[in-house]
Formats: C-alpha cells, sequence, structure tokens
C-alpha cells in the first residue's frame, strides 16, 4: 500500500480507485440481495458484464478464480486466475534431502497423495538405476494403494461434481464410500492424507498383518456404495440434462491442449499409461482401459464409475498376490534403505525400541548407518529423469535433476489438474454460465496440484 | 558439450569421437559438509561432478530412427541437423536434445507434424537454473510425447542469464502456454511470441523469479520446547 491512495469517498474496500479507475461499473455482490444488485445492473442498459467467479466460491472446485464475461447468460469469454494455493513446494524440495521430498510432494494433489509419492519415488530409483531392485511385494503394495486412491479421488471427482449441480445425496453417499477408502489408509499409513509412505527404495514399512483381511472385508462395501453411486446418476434424468453434450473437447483439443486422463479417454482414444509405459509391474494385472466416445462430461461421469471398478479389479489382484508374496518392502542397499524398523509405542509410531537397542546398545556401524542416512541422506548419481504415471487425472509425471548430491537440485511436477485447466476456455466460450460449473467440475482440477 | 555460441555444424550430434563431459562441480571432502573441519583425513579428497556426456551414434533403441527421422524433416527445409541440435544425450533410457534456441520452432514444427516422428502431445515445459554455466545458466526442457509411436523425448534450450530470450513454442503446441508462463514466473525466462506473457503463479507484481538458485528460500527460525529450529536453508548442508 505504498504508492496507491486509499480514497475515502468510496466505501467500497475491493471497488476501484482513482487511480485504477475500472472499465465499466463495478457490483460487489458479497451476500445481501441479488434483486437490488440485478436491477442496478439492469438499469445500466448493458447485457456484457465480466464476473468474477471465485477464488471463494462453493462450485468452481477449490480457490479457482474464473473470469467470465457474459452476455446474459451466455460465456462468450472465459478465462482462469490461479496461484491462490501456491506453496512453493518444489522450491522446498531443493533444500531436503531426497527421502523427505515424499513428504513434501504428497501434499501437492491432496485428493492424490500416493500418485505424487509413487511418481518422485519412481523417479529417483530411476536415477539411482535401482528400479529393477525394489522389492515385488513393495511394488504390489504400491498397486494397492494407488488404485484404492484412484476410486477415493474419483469419488469425489462425482461427489463434489454432484453437490455442484445441487445433487447433495451424491455427495453425501460420495463421501461416505471415501471415508471406507480413507479408514484403510489410515490402517495402513497411520494417516488419511499426506501419507509419505512410499519412499524411494520401497516403503516407509509393511503392511500391518490385518492389513490385508481389513481391505477384503471393505471392498464387498465399497462396491456397493459404487453401485448405489451409479444408480443414483447414470440414468438419471436430471444428471443427463445438465451433463450430456456439455464441456465437448474433442480429441483434437485435447492433443493441443495437452490434456490428458479421464478427459482424454471421453474423446474415445484408449490412451493409459498404465498400458502404454507400465511402471510397479502394471504389465502383468488384468484391467481394462475404460473410453467412451461422447467427449463430454457425461462420458467423463461414466469414464469415471468405471475405471472404479475396473481399479476394484486391480486392488483384488494384488491382494491374492500379497498373501503369496512375502519379503522385504525395501531394497536391500543399506546405504539406501532408511531405517524402516518401526513400531506402535505408548507415545505413536516411532522406531522400535528393538531396533533402538540394536544400534544403541550392539551396532556401532547400524549406528553410524542410520545417523549418517538420517541426517545426511544418500547421494543420487548425477542426470536428469522424467517419469510419468497414470494418475486419476491424466499424465502425472516429474522431472527430476541430480547434481550429485544428497538433496534434489531441480524437482518439477507436471500436474495434469494444472494442464487441463486450460481447457476451460474452449470448454465454455459459447455455453450457459451454470454449464462452466459442469464443465469445470468434469475436468475435476484440484487446486493443491495446480499451484503446488 | 560446448556453449551455445561455440557449437558448430559438425558438432556432437555427428561427431564420432566421444565427447567431453561437461564438469559442473567440484566437491572437495569426505562428508560434503562446509560449515567445519573435516577430521576423517580424506579433506583433500576431489570430486568432480560431470552431466552425462553427449551420445555418439549408434544412439541404441528407437532413438537412431527418432534422429534419422529428424534429420530428414530438417534437411527437406534445408538445415542441417547439427545447425539445430547442439548435442544428443541418452541417458538411462531417455533421450535428451539440446536445440540452439533460434533453430528451436523449426524443430518442433518438424517433430510434431513428421509423420515419423508425431511427437503430438507437449507434456510440459519445466526450467532449471544452472547459475555456475555461465553463458548458458537458464535452461528450459520441453518434454514430448508421441502417442502414435508411443516414444519420448527431451529438448533443452538454454539461455544467458543476461540475456534471457528463447522462442514461445505456444504456435505449435497451444498447451505450452501456462507452462510456458510458468516458466517465466520461476526462472524468468522470456518465451518471445507468446500471446500472453504473464506471472502466473506468484502475484502480478512480485519482485524477482521463485526458483532461481539466488533467490532464497527464506523463513524464520521456530521455536519448540525450549529448542530453536533454523530455517531450512541456513541448517547444516551436504552436497
Amino acid at each position: 500500500m505504498t504508492d496507491r491512495t486509499i480514497d475515502d469517498t468510496v466505501d467500497d474496500a475491493y471497488g476501484a480507485t482513482e487511480s485504477e479507475p475500472a472499465e465499466g461499473k463495478v457490483f460487489t455482490a458479497a451476500g445481501g440481495d441479488w434483486t437490488d444488485i440485478a436491477e442496478e445492473a439492469a438499469s445500466l442498459g448493458e447485457e456484457r458484464i465480466v464476473v468474477n467467479m471465485g477464488p471463494q466460491h462453493p462450485s468452481t472446485h477449490g480457490v479457482l478464480r474464473l473470469i467470465l464475461e457474459l452476455d446474459g447468460e451466455t460465456v462468450t469469454e472465459a478465462r482462469c486466475g490461479i496461484g491462490y494455493l501456491h506453496t512453493g513446494i518444489e522450491k522446498n524440495m531443493e533444500f531436503r534431502t531426497w527421502t523427505q521430498g515424499v513428504t513434501f510432494c504428497t501434499r501437492m494433489d491432496y485428493l492424490t497423495p500416493l500418485y505424487q509419492e509413487a511418481a518422485y519415488c519412481l523417479a529417483v530409483e530411476k536415477l539411482l538405476g535401482i528400479t529393477d531392485e525394489v522389492p515385488e511385494r513393495a511394488s504390489i503394495v504400491r498397486v494397492l494403494l494407488m488404485e484404492l486412491n484412484r476410486i477415493s479421488s474419483h469419488d469425489v471427482a462425482i461427489a463434489t461434481g454432484g453437490m455442484e449441480i445441487g445433487a447433495l445425496t451424491v455427495m453425501t453417499a460420495g463421501f461416505r464410500l471415501r471415508e471406507r477408502i480413507l479408514k484403510i489408509f489410515e490402517h495402513v499409513t497411520g494417516l488419511r492424507m499426506n501419507h509419505a509412505f512410499i519412499r524411494p527404495g520401497g516403503l516407509a514399512q509393511d503392511l500391518p498383518k490385518t492389513a490385508i483381511d481389513l481391505i477384503r472385508g471393505s471392498l464387498p462395501d465399497i462396491r456397493a456404495d459404487i453401485s448405489d453411486l451409479e444408480k443414483l446418476s447414470n440414468e438419471n434424468p436430471l444428471v443427463k440434462g445438465r451433463l450430456v453434450d456439455v464441456g465437448y473437447l474433442d480429441l483434437a483439443g485435447c492433443m493441443a491442449l495437452g490434456v490428458t486422463g479421464p478427459v482424454l479417454r471421453s474423446t474415445g482414444l484408449p490412451h493409459d499409461l498404465r498400458r502404454l509405459e507400465p511402471y510397479c509391474g502394471y504389465e502383468t494385472y488384468d484391467f481394462d482401459v475404460v473410453t467412451w466416445d461422447s467427449s463430454d462430461a457425461y462420458g467423463r461421469l461414466r469414464i469415471r464409475f468405471e475405471e472404479m471398478k475396473q481399479s476394484l479389479r486391480i486392488v483384488e489382484q494384488c491382494l491374492t498376490r500379497l498373501e503369496q508374496t512375502p519379503g522385504p518392502v525395501m531394497v536391500g542397499d543399506k546405504k539406501i534403505a532408511w531405517p524402516a524398523q518401526l513400531a506402535i509405542g505408548s507415545d505413536g509410531m516411532g522406531n522400535s525400541l528393538d531396533h533402538i537397542r540394536e544400534i544403541m546398545g550392539t551396532s556401532m556401524e547400524a549406528l553410524i548407518h542410520h545417523f549418517k542416512l538420517v541426517t545426511e541422506g544418500f547421494r543420487v548419481p548425477v542426470g536428469q529423469v522424467y517419469q510419468a504415471v497414470e494418475s486419476p487425472r491424466g499424465e502425472l509425471a516429474v522431472h527430476l535433476v541430480s547434481d550429485g548430491g544428497t538433496r534434489p537440485y531441480r524437482a518439477h511436477f507436471r500436474d495434469p489438474s494444472f494442464v487441463n485447466l486450460q481447457a476451460v476456455a474452449a470448454m465454455c466460450e459459447g455455453s450457459q454460465i451454470a454449464d462452466v460449473i459442469v464443465a469445470v467440475a468434469s475436468l475435476d482440477p484440484v487446486m493443491g496440484g495446480v499451484d503446488r | 558439450m560446448t556453449t551455445n555460441d561455440e557449437s558448430g555444424p559438425d558438432d556432437a550430434a555427428l561427431a564420432t569421437t566421444a565427447p567431453q563431459a561437461e564438469v559442473v562441480a567440484h566437491r572437495q571432502g569426505m562428508f560434503g559438509a562446509h560449515d567445519a573441519g573435516d577430521t576423517s583425513g580424506y579433506g583433500g579428497l576431489v570430486r568432480t561432478v560431470a552431466l552425462p556426456p553427449p551420445s555418439v551414434r549408434p544412439f541404441g533403441g528407437s532413438f537412431d530412427a527418432v534422429a534419422d527421422a529428424l534429420e530428414a524433416a530438417l534437411a527437406a527445409d534445408g538445415t542441417e541437423l547439427g545447425d539445430a541440435v547442439g548435442s544428443v544425450v541418452v541417458d538411462r533410457d531417455e533421450m535428451t536434445l539440446h536445440v540452439h534456441r533460434e533453430r528451436l520452432l523449426e524443430v518442433v514444427r518438424a517433430l510434431r507434424d513428421e509423420p515419423d516422428l508425431r511427437f503430438e502431445l507437449l507434456s510440459g515445459v519445466s526450467g532449471v537454473h544452472y547459475p555456475q554455466e555461465s553463458g548458458r545458466e537458464l535452461h528450459a526442457v520441453y518434454h514430448l510425447l508421441s502417442i502414435t509411436n508411443n516414444r519420448r523425448l527431451r529438448l533443452e534450450v538454454t539461455c544467458p542469464d543476461a540475456d534471457p530470450h528463447i522462442p514461445s513454442i505456444v504456435e505449435v503446441y497451444p498447451t505450452a502456454d501456462w507452462h510456458e508462463r510458468e516458466t517465466w514466473d520461476f526462472f524468468g525466462i522470456q518465451f518471445d511470441g507468446h500471446p500472453a506473457l504473464t506471472r502466473i503463479e506468484m502475484p502480478d507484481d512480485w519482485p524477482g523469479h521463485p526458483q532461481r538458485k539466488d533467490y532464497p528460500l527464506g523463513g524464520i527460525p521456530v521455536e519448540y520446547k525450549g529448542a530453536t529450529i533454523a530455517p531450512p536453508d541456513t541448517r547444516r548442508s551436504y552436497s
């Protein structure tokens, strides 16, 4: 506020000041009677208005600011303003060890924490050249958690999308399903979100002994919840009336704008990185790549439902394999493997007392290794890699550069929400303002990932 | 690898002998800590840090096919491959073309349109700042994906800090719009020809470009149960 003067004659703190005049009259709608505002706007005799929708708006899927130029109810121009959740995660990662990086990237897209962790760890492993040494059990658990995460993420996309068009039952039913999956995550990783469970070289720890039974026991409920949601929405005339032919984006548009994920698959192209560039052993699982041919919001809804069911198929295969695959969940190289001997104590999860007894009492070398790994971290050979995974929103990729030190030299995340949001203008211009909500919801952007 | 202005048509892309790797840093001592004496007896140890060296043909796998197709496509426009591509690095099963900035648009257009290449999708653009590489401090890294051929390719374009200009590729890949804005925002690379190169993540009036190495992380000491924890960039670090 140094070079701006506050105009005392104006009582609207957010309105234009004399030093920066607005183009046309500014109306501030912050509660109050809409009829008054509408009448005041009508008195101008001008139909073309610019509306700031967001950044705090219940229907913009997060702190997304949509700048809409309206002619009556028709959107003539749509632009996105982003950056409200920028937290500098990538910059912060340059000041932590390679292992600590997981704690940061898991917080980007808060609905798909395990995908960021997996993409980042796969990239670190590629830089280290230990991709083939990651134990099979660790890869199976990664796939298991990622697919459960896909169900919860698609579920939230459908639930919040429903809420945004006024279908509150879809929201409450959707969040009930999400709760079942978060319970599994809490049981396995200790946290409902932001797990930092997948680590370079494997996992923080093995599954608890009760986990497989718990997941098996939850699957019928999860399946029933998905089925209920489908019955509620798929052929619902209100849903179809709002979603069919809305948010249209064809294959050429997707290619030009870099759009991936369910939006790309709704054009009929079976593009799925789990098939095309398998990682974590995806080539050994049976599942179908779901496509639709309508290129609209309704097709994307159906794809999300089908993908949730395909994810359940993969989860079941993972559970069967886990029962037959014992073994470590961390690479054997003690120069990389973080001490993963954790146990539940009276004050929560921490290093197991047995491990502390061993390193403090009997093995000087183990103590040195533990100390060096935790304070200093391991070194990663110099070079750069690009590792992509198929997140629920599309291609989530990490560009990781190492200068041979104990910290990432540069970590850049190609977040699918960030790229897909660019399609808002192509999807919304020329449509009704109510369709903007549906189009944005069908892109399913998560602002934590967009802004990082 | 040589700097931009030194590289000629017979550069690494066409060379037959293995070129030297570029040394980016020298590290001393055993532990990489800088704030205390090294009592290990290995204080005089010097390690050099070198980027993966440029590769020579054959590159292996399908990388030769990419290089051949690109060479043919550029030749049809009257450009030698060596004029546009300074060097080729194949490392960890990924191919990187170091493209001269003045030829970038030609190269990406060929990569997108040539039937044998068909890199339909630009996955992203990310910046990297190497303050020690004088004359080529700022790198813009482009990640391309060909769905038709199921291949990936990385382009790396450099520009000096004193003249941070790289042509925009929005006209070829419209998706580069936000990526280039992000790279401008975080690194200060100006993409010439971009339709609206404004900040995207930081506020419009933000001073500086936060992801550059000379931009401090910031932070304040935090006191917790009597102990004071320094901000991350002033804690003891190892390299």
